[in-house]
């Protein structure tokens, strides 16, 4: 039984805002639904109420000093971007 | 020959001056040049700096200023930011990226003196098991050109298997060190999971991403080891854990060594021939003193599943920021905001990359979350709690680094799920964090077998002590395929 | 029908930090575009966030200040949109464990009574870069300059009731975060903004209406103007038996109505999951106790002390807490003149009427509060009147002395504005008065008692206003009615 029909592709696609090939939908549709049959193993668990693991070591956070360490270095950074003017990074024209 | 030798004895005729780096650096140079058409496992070849650096190496070392690995090529995977030269991740989405900066990794090899030969091939942003996902085509196995050299750090595997570099640098996010490394019959070590910055080392999963050493020795592995590890105060997930001599403990005795087999990775799924081979390895260690146990991690049979909630919705989120606007790829004239980001995402990504995306973006997405994710998150630690019973008993555990030899290019493209089950005895591993090799166990079918060792965290001195004593008995890691002679 | 007003606020403060709170990028204000946008704050493969100690320490003492729940464990979350202003295609923020949890302020109603507004929580995140439409033919700039400066996004419970209120709860935030010094709360440079939910429902019924979410206001007068026509237009809506939808809806303060933003619209699923970069903030029950003994006295506190301890009006110690900066200047000067109320008075009279009058804010007044004590002894001691005394302010105000307290005696020494206090001299102003006013003298001396006033004034006027009043009065009585 297929868990993703082509629009829920198209509709996850659209989030991730990722172009998939028209053609490639059924394609996608049954990897996907073929995955999330394989993890639906995880529903034999019973995971009541164990912590979820987020860092293997169970680590908590360490505090950066406040302090400016970063030097301007805009001509470096944009030398390879896409396209760029008066330092800016450029987009089509977004409407507010 | 000079291109056989490992990076113990490399550096021994560096010190008593019978090459010097550059002389050395050449002689893998133009074994690239004849010999990677082959494989195709370097993506990006930095002759001109290679020399500089070996020049500066020499320099140096006269000066008696060498480095830890002074004067000694090596191979980065192509996944480590480094400045000045494109960093692809074997992607077309980065394939116009010449990182600004240079990951902390390749800060320190630099430091150690060491010489970049090039950056290598890999599975696109990681994602694979077989090399096949790289956008600048798949690389070949050294011992047979049909085969995959497995992933994603294949292109590492292929050239030190080739002796096209004497060691490279892999990660390692579900077995990507580990399975190619058995593939390609060479030494791989996963470290702890925050034992090396993953600063700079472009996010695939990032809870389960560590970057290792893959090297023809277990004492090359140590070598490397000594310069990657420690503490980077730019990755808040690397670990404040001193770093000890990893040679330090490798000639140690192994006598009365307690060695853990999970009886399930010696079930259904493993090939007949790689059972042989990882039998006859348990029995070297048993002639050597170990104990040998059988042991159980019930929960490891979930590890795929779990894995394949919580990698890909890392990676969704991670992969996010290539969006065609401050680097990398762009379409060509966006007509606007959201045809930008559609269009530039969905040609600079190749197939598994976008399945995974589309997986991860799922698997979060509102409604879903808690029943994939978080519980993803509880069985991870299960399958955690599973080791650590586990090594209240043992001292090391040992299996298969991967179901099989390697199969050929082709054979599993159009079947993610079984590509992914060629990770299944690796992946446990990553999820609880823990540290494991694949060494040289030997042949099935003229295909070289990785025997895979787990430890507990931070136990790496241990796993390589481990291994080199192996590697002292057996002479499996000596091995160099035919057409590489 | 009768329409309940119900408006929830959520608040963005920057935190004063020096560098970003994941990058080592500075901070500053007004930079040329991209020159303060480091790795980090490009989101460039393989960069990852170090969380900044102090961004942490801010927003505890926050949540101190207003009585909130400090959670021990917070983490950080990423929130999944693409925008290009968000240069990672997320933000980092706090969903399901913020730093902050529940806590609450009181405000001032206008019938001089106190409401208690609640507040939800409050978080820490990273605020975004800025769209530049203007220049570019079809095109946006993107400047990042501003992404990955900390912020601290303080969530109140839907409890305010009219404009007015959400006003009064948004300056007492305001005030208390500029008395902490976790921000400078400058609305001009977008510091301190906010997103006012609106609702509607019919009086009486518990079940909110439909909201409305008005998006980055930055002054005080805008959220109350954003809100009364938002108010309006849906209860033009309701009345007229239509729905209001939910939507986010941008303030046009040009044209003093909101619109649509439809951009805001895209169906959106925000994917939220705890960051695998970032660790769990973990914060000790002593370290926040260690923080708490650092937290200066909120304008609250202070205002019951000036109404207890120094006599105050409740009016004059209000309007002197509100600005942390006035309420220091004032005890600075209180202290060292050991007069509350002439101190108080002339801090909310002269010295407030020339900063408004100039349009300055407390902390950029010109005189400083050893200059006004200096000022204030001598009317004190008698050496000038306080009618001079408003010169000599003006004086300095204008920037005449160099800041120190000697600057009034300098000004008085100058001008010659010392008080005659010497009676044979007053003595003489008076008898040369009373020659050249038989008129008025014989009038008075019949009974008209209303002149003296007069005779004060002709001399004052003769003395150029420094004879002594008090003086003047007696001497006056004297020779007149003897």
């Amino acid at each position: 039984m297929s868990k993703l029909d082509k629009s829920d592709v198209e509709k996850i696609a659209f989030l991730a805002r990722l172009g998939v090939d028209e053609q490639d939908i059924p394609e996608y549709v049954t990897n996907l639904s073929n995955i999330l049959d394989m993890v639906e193993q995880l529903d034999s668990v019973d995971a009541e109420g164990i912590k979820p693991m987020a860092h293997p070591l169970d680590a908590v956070q360490r505090l950066r000093v406040d302090e400016v360490t970063e030097v301007d270095d805009r001509e470096n950074l944009q030398a390879h971007a896409p396209e760029t003017a008066d330092g800016l990074y450029l987009v089509p024209k977004v409407i507010e | 020959m000079m291109y056989n030798k490992t990076i113990a004895e490399l550096s021994a005729g560096l010190k008593a001056g019978d090459f010097s780096s550059v002389e050395l650096t050449q002689t893998y140079l133009e074994r690239i040049n004849t010999l990677d058409e082959q494989l195709n496992s370097f993506i990006t070849v930095t002759p001109e700096r290679a020399l500089e650096q070996a020049k500066e190496a020499d320099v140096q070392r006269a000066a008696g200023h060498a480095g830890l690995l002074n004067g000694i090529p090596l191979a980065q995977k192509d996944i480590f930011c480094t400045k000045g030269v494109k960093t692809s991740c074997g992607s077309k989405m980065l394939d116009p990226f010449i990182s600004p900066y240079d990951a902390t990794t390749i800060m320190k090899f630099n430091d150690s003196g060491a010489v970049m030969l090039g950056k290598t091939n890999m599975d696109e942003f990681a994602m694979g098991s077989s090399n096949e996902t790289s956008w600048y085509g798949p690389v070949k196995n050294p011992w047979n050109l049909d085969a995959v050299p497995g992933g994603s750090s294949g292109g590492s595997a292929a050239a030190v298997a080739a002796r096209l570099t004497p060691a490279a640098t892999g990660t390692d996010t579900g077995g990507s060190i580990r399975q190619p490394a058995s593939f390609c019959g060479i030494t791989g070590l996963k470290p702890t999971y925050g034992r090396v910055s993953r600063y700079g080392m472009i996010a695939f999963a990032s809870s389960l991403d560590q970057a290792g050493p893959m090297t023809r020795t277990a004492e090359d592995a140590a070598l490397m080891l000594n310069v990657m590890a420690g503490l980077d105060k730019r990755d808040s997930t690397s670990v404040d854990e001193a770093v000890p001599d990893y040679t330090a403990h490798l000639n140690d005795g192994i006598e009365g060594l307690k060695i853990g087999l999970p009886k399930e990775f010696f079930s259904e799924g493993l090939d007949d021939a790689v059972a042989k081979v990882i039998e006859s390895a348990i029995k070297e260690y048993e002639k050597m003193g170990a104990v040998i146990k059988e042991i159980s991690l019930p929960t490891s049979k979930l590890a795929v599943p779990t894995y394949y909630i919580i990698a890909p919705s890392e990676c969704s989120s991670n992969l996010s920021r290539m969006d065609g606007v401050r680097y990398g790829y762009r379409c060509d004239d966006p007509k606007d905001l959201n045809d930008l980001y559609i269009r530039s995402r969905g040609e600079g990504f190749g197939p598994e990359t976008k399945r995974r995306i589309l997986v991860g973006t799922y698997a979060l997405s509102e409604g879903f979350y808690d029943a994939y994710y978080v519980k993803a998150q509880k069985t991870r630690r299960l399958i955690s709690n599973d080791f650590h019973q586990a090594f209240d008993e043992v001292d090391v555990i040992m299996g298969p680094a991967a179901p099989s030899t390697a199969f050929n290019i082709g054979e599993l493209t159009d079947d993610p799920i079984t590509m992914y089950l060629s990770d299944i005895y690796t992946i446990a591993v990553n999820l609880a964090g823990l540290p494991g090799m694949s060494i040289p166990a030997g042949f099935a079918k003229n295909m070289p077998v990785g025997l895979q060792l787990i430890g507990q965290h931070f136990a790496e001195s241990k796993l390589l002590n481990v291994a080199h004593q192996f590697q002292k008995q057996t002479d499996w890691h000596l091995k160099l395929p035919e057409s590489f002679k | 029908m009768q329409w309940e007003v119900v408006i929830g606020l959520e608040i963005h403060v920057q935190l004063s930090t020096k560098s970003k709170i994941f990058s080592g990028a500075s901070t500053a204000y007004g930079a040329e575009p991209n020159t303060q946008a480091c790795t980090v704050d490009l989101g460039l493969p393989g960069v990852l966030p170090v969380f900044n100690g102090e961004a942490l320490k801010k927003s505890v003492m926050f949540g101190l200040a207003i009585g909130a729940q400090i959670n021990e464990r917070s983490v950080f979350d990423r929130k999944n949109y693409f925008y290009p202003d968000s240069p990672k295609a997320y933000q980092i923020s706090q969903l399901y464990y913020p730093i902050v949890g529940e806590g609450h302020i009181d405000i001032d109603m206008e019938d001089g009574s106190q409401k208690r507004i609640g507040v939800t929580r409050a978080h820490m995140e990273e605020d975004a870069g800025k769209s530049l439409h203007e220049n570019f033919q079809n095109q946006t700039g993107i400047d990042l300059n501003r992404a990955g400066t900390p912020l601290l996004e303080i969530v109140s419970e839907p409890d305010m009731r009219s404009a007015k209120e959400a006003v009064a709860y948004m300056r007492k935030i305001h005030s208390i975060v500029r008395y902490l010094g976790v921000s400078d709360g400058n609305m001009q440079e977008g510091s301190f903004r906010c997103d006012a939910n609106v609702s509607l429902r019919p009086k009486g019924q518990e079940e909110f209406g439909m909201r409305a979410e008005l998006k980055n206001i930055n002054s005080f007068r805008f959220v109350e103007k954003a809100i009364n026509v938002e108010i309006e237009r849906q209860m033009d809506i309701l009345e007229s038996g239509g729905t209001v939808i939910q939507e986010t809806r941008l303030y046009d303060s040009e044209k003093n109505e909101t619109r649509s933003m439809r951009s805001k619209e895209e169906a959106n699923d925000y994917r939220y999951f705890p960051d695998p970069d970032l660790l769990p903030i973990v914060i000790s029950a002593e370290e926040i106790e260690a923080i708490k003994q650092t937290l200066p006295e909120m304008p609250d506190a202070k205002c019951d002390r000036y109404m207890a301890q120094l006599g105050l009006s409740e009016k004059d110690a209000k309007a002197l807490t509100v600005d942390r900066d006035m309420a220091d200047y004032y005890e600075q000067v209180q202290l060292s003149i050991n007069d509350a109320k002439m101190a108080a008075n002339w801090i909310l009279g002269d010295v407030s009427a020339m900063n408004n009058k100039n349009g300055l804010e407390f902390k950029d007044c010109p005189v400083n509060a050893m200059q006004l004590t200096g000022l204030l002894k001598r009317i004190k001691d008698s050496t000038i009147s306080g009618k001079i005394a408003k010169e000599v302010f003006e004086a300095i105000y204008s920037g005449e002395g160099t800041g120190d307290e000697s600057d009034a005696d300098a000004i008085i020494d100058k001008k010659g504005l010392k008080q005659i206090t010497d009676t044979g001299a007053i003595e003489s102003i008076i008898d040369d008065v009373i020659a050249n006013n038989p008129g008025q003298v014989a009038e008075f001396q019949s009974g008209k008692d209303k002149l003296i006033g007069f005779f004060v004034g002709q001399v004052m006027k003769a003395s150029k206003g420094k004879a002594n009043p008090g003086q003047v009065n007696q001497l006056l009585m004297k020779k007149l009615k003897p």
